[in-house]
């Protein structure tokens, strides 16, 4: 699975697996697309659709090792969390922050009526 | 002719600049004149900061002149476009941050603009760090300077090519999958990702936050330990930031290896990897031997799982993070009849199609009903293979492997095949997933005369150790690394 010519061939051979069996529907899609907050064409879903049927497919892999006794890692550093004193650091710097707003009115951000 | 100071090693450069042999405005000139030159062929930075980097200049050398100036001081540096530089756009190569100029410095940025470092430009990459090519970035891919049909691998390529063609000394990349050694390797450089929290990541634009690391790419192992000698150390705006002392890593480099004993897993060394690639690193080791070093063959039983949790547990980390383009406070904005539709086609228009393939599939990973078969899924696989390098430390004090099984890959080969294009990490990400300090040192050439690269991994805050033994490689001679100067 390693050279170029492995790889290829792996990704055949996982591509023979997602048709074989879906793991993602065209719904599926359209609902983690509205999660994710992003916009998709109709032709872009179902592209996608595929992409994800592929990775999921070979994330598959995973269930091939046994883990029911093992913890999941969430963090590699160094265990605790370093405490400090709630004092504000940071002064008010209202025009900096703002110099990048795509919209602003005097110091607010401006964004488009949210309640009729 | 000119006077090409360029081509200074940063130690060469230090050693001359307080000596007063030179200035840090003629050496930034040279670092400029060369970007200018080699810019249209090469396309690493995606921004050029003339102004700035003669006015850092002008300060350095007044320094230089009162005498007691830090190593890096006159030091000119290309910064992967990821970090916060305060009134230097940043766009993470993406064009919803396409005009964002942060109001602040990354932490590693004020460090090294307190020892006077020089700016030079803001380098090319992949959108958002998501990619092993520079090809996913908004502005155009990066060509490899050793061939220009050629990626310069990525996600920090633009950093990597910039110094492999001498537009620079030295400069900062982040690996979250193999983003910096990747490129090293591709473009016949030095890159170092330090001990996951060695080095703070505040300012620097999050992709997976429990696998980015900030570091260094240089032309020598010398050059890397002085760059993260200044990076490094405990910073209270980045919570999960080691308060653990920083070492004098350049003391470090003694050329001494005598004893070191060298773990080579048996996982990396498979049929299918390009031929070359394996011979040079074997050559390698018997170097290392020749040195006194012992090799002692290893097992790391999970390497082949280790992509499939990788790209559940980052681009999980990846949905969350990115969640905060919305348009709103910062960055593009594309105007629409509600909120939710004005997040959903700012997000659409402004991210390129990787990461929002990434935003999917690390979406589709944490939501309601998957949770556990796929994100904590890839949590516990991602304990085995911490396990795995705990137990291959028990035999040895450094694991060596190839960065990538191939070198550089044509531009273009891999942009239609996203499995295929992760599959070229094999090596690096497991790296990652362990926490651990990892660096990529030129070691041979292809056929073609592209570089190939060495890993050097090490157990947790033993940075000490690769940088040691890379450079008593370097200093072997073995291996001279053809310079990528004379090419373009």
């Amino acid at each position: 699975m390693y050279g170029p010519d492995m790889e290829r061939a792996e990704c055949y051979h996982l591509r023979a697996i997602a048709m074989a069996e879906t793991k993602i529907t065209l719904e599926q899609v359209r609902h983690v697309a509205r999660l994710a907050r992003l916009e998709w064409s109709p032709e872009q879903e179902e592209r996608l659709r595929a992409d994800m049927d592929e990775m999921l497919a070979y994330v598959d892999k995973l269930n091939e090792l046994d883990t029911k006794d093992v913890a999941p890692t969430t963090q590699v550093g160094e265990a605790g969390m370093p405490m400090r004193d709630d004092e504000v650091t940071n002064r008010p710097a209202a025009d900096a922050m703002l110099a990048n707003a795509p919209s602003r009115e005097r110091d607010y951000f401006k964004v488009p009526k949210i309640i009729e | 002719m000119a006077s090409e100071l360029n081509k200074l090693t940063i130690a060469e450069a230090s050693s001359k600049l307080r000596a007063r042999e030179i200035t840090a405005m003629q050496l930034t000139r040279d670092c400029l004149d060369r970007i200018a030159a080699a810019e249209p062929r090469l396309h690493a930075f995606i921004t050029v900061c003339e102004k700035q980097a003669f006015e850092q200049a002008r300060a350095a050398d007044a320094r230089l002149a009162a005498g007691n100036a830090p190593a890096m001081c006159g030091i000119p540096l290309g910064i992967k476009d990821i970090y916060a530089t305060k009134g230097i756009r940043t766009t993470c190569a993406s064009r919803i941050l396409g005009t964002f100029v942060p109001p602040f410095d990354a932490t590693v940025i004020e460090r090294l603009r307190a020892d006077g470092a020089i700016f030079v430009g803001k380098t090319n990459m992949d959108e958002f760090a998501m990619g092993s090519s520079t090809e996913n970035s908004a502005f155009g891919p990066t060509m490899n300077p050793h061939d220009t049909a050629r990626v310069a691998g990525g996600s920090s390529g633009g950093s990597a090519a910039a110094v492999a063609a001498h537009e620079c000394l030295g400069a900062l990349g982040t690996d979250t999958g193999g983003s910096i050694r990747e490129p090293a390797s591709f473009c016949g450089v030095v890159g170092i990702k330090p001990t996951y929290s060695r080095v703070s990541r505040y300012g620097v634009v999050a992709y997976a936050s429990s696998l980015d690391q900030v570091g260094p790419f240089a032309r020598s192992v010398r050059d890397a330990a002085i760059i993260i000698r200044t990076i490094a150390g405990k910073d209270v705006r980045d919570s999960t930031c080691s308060a653990r002392p920083v070492p004098d890593y350049e003391r470090a480099l003694t050329g001494d290896v005598k004893g070191l004993r060298i773990g080579v897993p048996r996982e990396y060394f498979v049929e299918g990897m390009q031929p070359e690639v394996e011979q040079s690193i074997r050559s390698a080791l018997k170097s290392y031997e020749s040195l006194g070093a012992s090799t002692v063959e290893i097992s790391l039983p999970h390497t082949g799982y280790a992509i499939a949790a990788y790209y559940l547990v980052a681009t999980a980390e990846a949905s969350a993070n990115l969640a905060r383009y919305d348009g709103i406070r910062f960055g593009l904005r594309v105007n629409a009849e509600d909120n939710i539709a004005l997040y959903e086609t700012t997000r659409a228009q402004g991210f390129g199609a990787e990461v929002k393939r990434r935003i999917m599939l690390g979406t589709f990973a944490l939501s309601a009903g998957y949770y556990d078969a796929y994100y904590l899924k890839a949590q516990k696989v991602r304990t085995l293979i911490r396990n795995d390098f705990e137990r291959a430390f028990e035999k040895c004090d450094l694991i060596v492997t190839p960065v990538a099984p191939t070198t550089a890959f044509k531009i273009g080969e891999k942009m239609n095949d996203p499995l295929t294009m992760y599959l070229s990490d094999i090596f690096t990400i497991s790296v990652n997933l362990a926490g651990l300090p990892g660096m990529s040192i030129p070691c041979g050439h292809d056929s073609n005369n592209l570089p190939i690269g060495m890993q050097l991994i090490a157990p947790p805050f033993a940075e000490e150790t690769i940088l040691r033994a890379g450079d008593a490689f370097e200093r072997t001679g073995a291996f001279k690394p053809r310079t990528a100067a004379g090419t373009l």
